[in-house]
This record gives structure tokens, C-alpha cells and sequence, in this order.
């Protein structure tokens, strides 16, 4: 496979191009948020009758924009839906939650709402509208559901912003994003420390990479990560372009 | 120091050293996904052209040089914390062994993205000139020191993005690692808000909340994007300064390392 697309690449600029997207394809096929999403759905228990969080939305057709505002969108999107999964955890909390994980989810709830109101009010009539989401798939009953959903999303979350920053033209906009990054990966540390205390799961070795570092995920890849928990088609193709 | 100079030799040096960034990072999650082949070669791939990138340009390597003397400290301070005995209690250790080696893999990286730049490792004082004197015999001031550091490491990723914003592959690197000096100091703070019975002391910094009260100045930044956020969908000071983390300069970093810094 290697041989293979190291002679893509000696092709020039558009064979590299190419070569990227096939890389990228096989990144998420075999290791990356596909299958992780399909783990989630399955340790969520989730009811076999449901429909498929894979089919892609039935709301509308959301286009996130270009440029920076692009950019600025799609953390506005990824803070909506956060925000919509915390607000429905603490609405109906899952069976056996003890007074320290209410303690954590609601502050994470409001920092996610935080992120989000701030998003709005900083894109102004730029916003995407408000999503829809589609927690079908998670059993928000249950523990082991809710807090695996949890860790998707601020994993999910953080390498989102990572894999985002280089596509950020003005310094204040990436600083930003500086500063509301590493508040989800503490939420995804606290999180995955919830699931498995005390382990090394916080920053585990399934995400961490040989490096010590953590994961850096284009938009593209993302959005079709996530495009099962949102009824509305996001469109992020001009996403810091 | 400009940046953007630099950035232009960068180019002028080797013109497709970001196409082939990407593609030696790539590869580089395909070894996370099990295909093993080849894989030690790509971090060294990576570091060469890192390396050569930067071989000319004296201010990059004062940036790259001064996340490594962060990661230096850090590396040695779990070396020592972790081969202490009787010091973190044995329910405690995997955090601790988690922490240490990834400090000791972006030594690891730095050394070799900056080749023969790369500064010697400094000779540490772990007891910050007496202030922290039990810290590898008593573990509430190991754990105290650890979140204080891995707070501060967060600050001042953050505080050079800006910095990087012209050379996508490296902005992306810091960022990577950013995240999770973030994931380490929200264990770490947690360990310590239990040891130290501070219960408001929490896994994101509420106000200017920690361990350490020095480095916390500016975390209780209500302003973001030059709009106070008071009030902000009706939510307390405390959630709107948890949901935003703050960068230091270098100078500022400096200065509250430098006491751990004998030379």
C-alpha cells in the first residue's frame, strides 16, 4: 500500500492530491472515527428498530460557508451539538448517576452552551441556523451509553479543533480556538477518567499517537463522523478556503 | 524575530516540505491503525524535514528550542517523580507512568525536529529554590507541582499558535501536543483538589483556581473576542471563565519556570 501511493505521489501536485484523499479514506476506514462511531451505537445499546445514524440527515441542507467564518461555523456546529447532548443528559439523567458526575456533566453542559452562544453572537448574521440533532442512537438511560457518547464528542471535539487551527487566517480567531480546545480535552479527560478512573485511559493509547500526540482530523473527515447525530446535511467543503 | 521571514525560507528551502509534512503524517496514522510496517521510520521522516526546514533560521529554532526546555522539565520531573519510592501510591501510578511518557516522547520528537539545534537539557531544581523542598518525599506537592505544570504548559502552547499561524504543519504539531498537556493537567488538578480538600479546585480552571495561585493570573478572563461574556446566556462568571483557558507570552512562562531552571 505504501509502495503504492509513494508512486502516486512522485506524479506531481494533482497525483498528491489524490494521493491525500485515498490516505485519508483508508485513515478513517481503518482506524478512524467510522469505526469508532459504530462502537459507540453498539455500547449504546441502542434499540435494533431504530433508524440508521449512518443515513445521512433528513433536515435540511446546511452549508457552513468559506474562510475563516467557515471555520468559526463549524465549531458553532460541533458546540450545537455538544451542547444539545449535555442538555438532554442532565434533563434526564441516566440511572445510578451519582452527585459528582451531575456536578461535572453540568458544567460541562454549560461550558458546551458557553461555546455555542458565544459562536453565535461572534458570526452574527454569518450563523448557521440552529441544528437538529438526532440522538436516536444513544440510550440516554443508561451510564455506559451517555458517558461513551460523551467521550466520542469531546474526542471528537478536540481533534475537530486541532485539525482545524491551520485553516484559521486571522490570529485572533485561532487563538480562540486555542483557548476552547484544551477546555474539551479536559472535558475528554475527565470523561474517559469517569468511564475507567484511575487507568491511563485519560489520554490513552487509543488516541494518543507513538509522538505523544494527540489526533488532528480535517473537517471533512469530521463532519461525516458526526453526520449521523444531525438531522441537517452539513456542507463544509469550502471550510477555510 | 520575524516570523514570516522565516516562513519564506522555509519555502525558498525546500518548497513542497509541507506537502510531504502531510504526507509523512498521514503514514504516520496509518501506524496508529495497525499497520505497523515501516512505522519507526516516519517520526524520523518527519523530524528531517522539520530539520532542514528550519536549519537556517535562528528564531524558529528559539520558538521549537523553547517548547523543548518545557518538555524537558516536565520529562525530568515525572523521571524523578515516578522512580521515587514511596511516593505516588500505586492506585495513582498509571496516571503518572501515562503522563511521563508522553513528556519523554515530545523530548524525543524535539531533539530530532531540531537535530543538532537542539539545546542540552538544563539541570533542574525540582524544589523551586526551597518553595516545593519535599516534592519527590511528600505526594500532595508533587501532584501540586504536576497540575501547575501542565497548566502552564497549556498557556504557553497556547501562547505561540499565533506565532506558528504561518507554517500549517508545525501550528498543527503544537496543537497536538497542546491538547494534551490539557488532558494531563485536568487529571492532575483533580488529583490535587482531592489531596489538597479543595473541592472548587476542578478539572478546568474556575476563575484564576489552582494549585499554585502565581501561574493562574488573567485565567479569569471574562472577555473573548473584545466582548465581555458577563451574563452570557444567563450562565455564571465561574462556567464562562471554565469554558475558555488562557495563553501566557514566552516571558511570562519563563519567568515562572525559571526558578526550576539552575542553568
Amino acid at each position: 500500500m505504501n509502495k503504492h501511493t509513494k508512486t502516486k505521489n512522485s506524479h506531481g501536485r494533482e497525483g498528491k492530491e489524490i494521493t491525500t484523499i485515498v490516505n485519508r479514506r483508508l485513515f478513517l476506514r481503518s482506524a478512524g472515527l467510522a469505526t469508532s462511531l459504530g462502537t459507540i451505537v453498539i455500547a449504546a445499546g441502542c434499540n435494533d428498530d431504530d433508524e440508521d445514524p449512518m443515513i445521512p440527515g433528513t433536515g435540511d441542507t446546511v452549508d457552513l460557508g468559506s474562510g475563516d467564518m467557515g471555520v468559526l461555523n463549524y465549531a458553532y456546529a460541533l458546540e450545537q451539538l455538544e451542547a444539545a447532548f449535555y442538555t438532554q443528559v442532565m434533563q434526564t439523567p441516566y440511572n445510578g448517576i451519582t452527585d459528582a458526575e451531575k456536578a461535572i456533566l453540568t458544567d460541562i453542559r454549560d461550558h458546551e452552551i458557553v461555546h455555542r452562544e458565544f459562536f453565535k453572537a461572534a458570526l452574527g448574521d454569518k450563523a448557521i441556523k440552529g441544528l437538529t440533532p438526532n440522538f436516536s442512537a444513544i440510550d440516554f438511560t443508561k451510564r455506559e451509553a451517555v458517558l461513551g457518547a460523551a467521550k466520542l464528542f469531546e474526542d471528537t471535539g478536540v481533534a475537530a479543533y486541532n485539525g482545524a487551527g491551520k485553516l484559521i487566517k486571522d490570529p485572533n480567531y485561532l487563538l480562540l480556538a486555542g483557548k476552547i480546545v484544551s477546555v474539551e480535552a479536559r472535558h475528554a479527560a475527565v470523561i474517559r477518567d469517569l468511564i475507567n478512573p484511575k487507568s491511563a485511559d485519560f489520554a490513552g493509547d487509543d488516541i494518543i499517537d507513538a509522538n505523544g500526540m494527540d489526533r488532528a482530523i480535517a473537517p471533512a473527515d469530521i463532519l461525516a463522523a458526526v453526520k449521523g447525530y444531525v438531522k441537517d446535511t452539513l456542507t463544509g467543503t469550502s471550510v477555510g478556503k | 524575530m520575524d516570523i514570516f521571514k522565516i516562513i519564506d525560507q522555509f519555502q525558498q528551502i525546500d518548497g513542497d516540505a509541507v506537502g510531504r509534512l502531510e504526507y509523512a503524517s498521514r503514514r504516520h496514522f496509518m501506524h496508529k491503525a495497525g499497520s505497523k510496517l515501516a512505522s519507526a521510520a516516519i517520526p524520523t521522516a518527519f523530524a528531517a524535514i522539520v530539520n532542514k526546514a528550519f536549519a537556517q533560521s535562528a528564531a524558529a529554532v528559539d520558538v521549537l528550542n523553547y517548547a523543548l526546555t518545557l518538555e524537558y522539565l516536565e520529562d525530568e520531573f515525572y523521571k524523578a517523580g515516578n522512580a521515587a519510592a514511596n511516593l505516588i501510591p500505586a492506585s495513582d501510578k498509571a496516571i503518572f507512568t501515562q503522563i511521563g511518557k508522553h513528556e519523554t516522547q515530545h523530548v524525543a520528537f524535539l531533539v530530532k525536529a531540531l537535530g543538532s539545534k537542539a539545546i542540552a537539557k538544563p539541570t533542574f531544581d525540582f524544589q523551586y529554590g526551597g518553595a516545593f523542598s519535599d516534592v519527590f518525599t511528600n505526594y500532595k506537592t508533587f501532584v501540586t507541582v504536576s497540575s501547575a505544570l501542565e497548566d502552564t504548559g497549556v498557556r504557553a502552547y497556547k501562547g505561540q499558535a499565533g506565532v506558528l499561524i504561518a507554517d500549517p504543519q508545525i501550528l498543527e504539531y503544537a496543537l497536538q501536543v497542546h491538547s494534551i498537556e490539557a488532558r494531563h493537567a485536568a487529571v492532575a488538578r483533580r488529583l490535587a483538589a482531592t489531596l489538597l480538600g479543595n473541592t472548587a479546585m476542578k478539572g478546568w480552571i474556575t476563575g484564576k483556581e489552582g494549585a499554585v495561585a502565581a501561574i493562574y493570573a488573567g485565567e479569569d478572563n471574562m472577555t473573548q473576542g473584545g466582548v465581555n461574556l458577563k451574563g452570557l446566556a444567563s450562565k455564571s462568571d465561574a462556567a464562562i471563565t471554565e469554558a475558555f483557558d488562557e495563553p501566557l507570552t514566552k516571558e511570562a512562562v519563563l519567568a515562572i519556570a525559571g526558578p526550576f531552571i539552575k542553568k
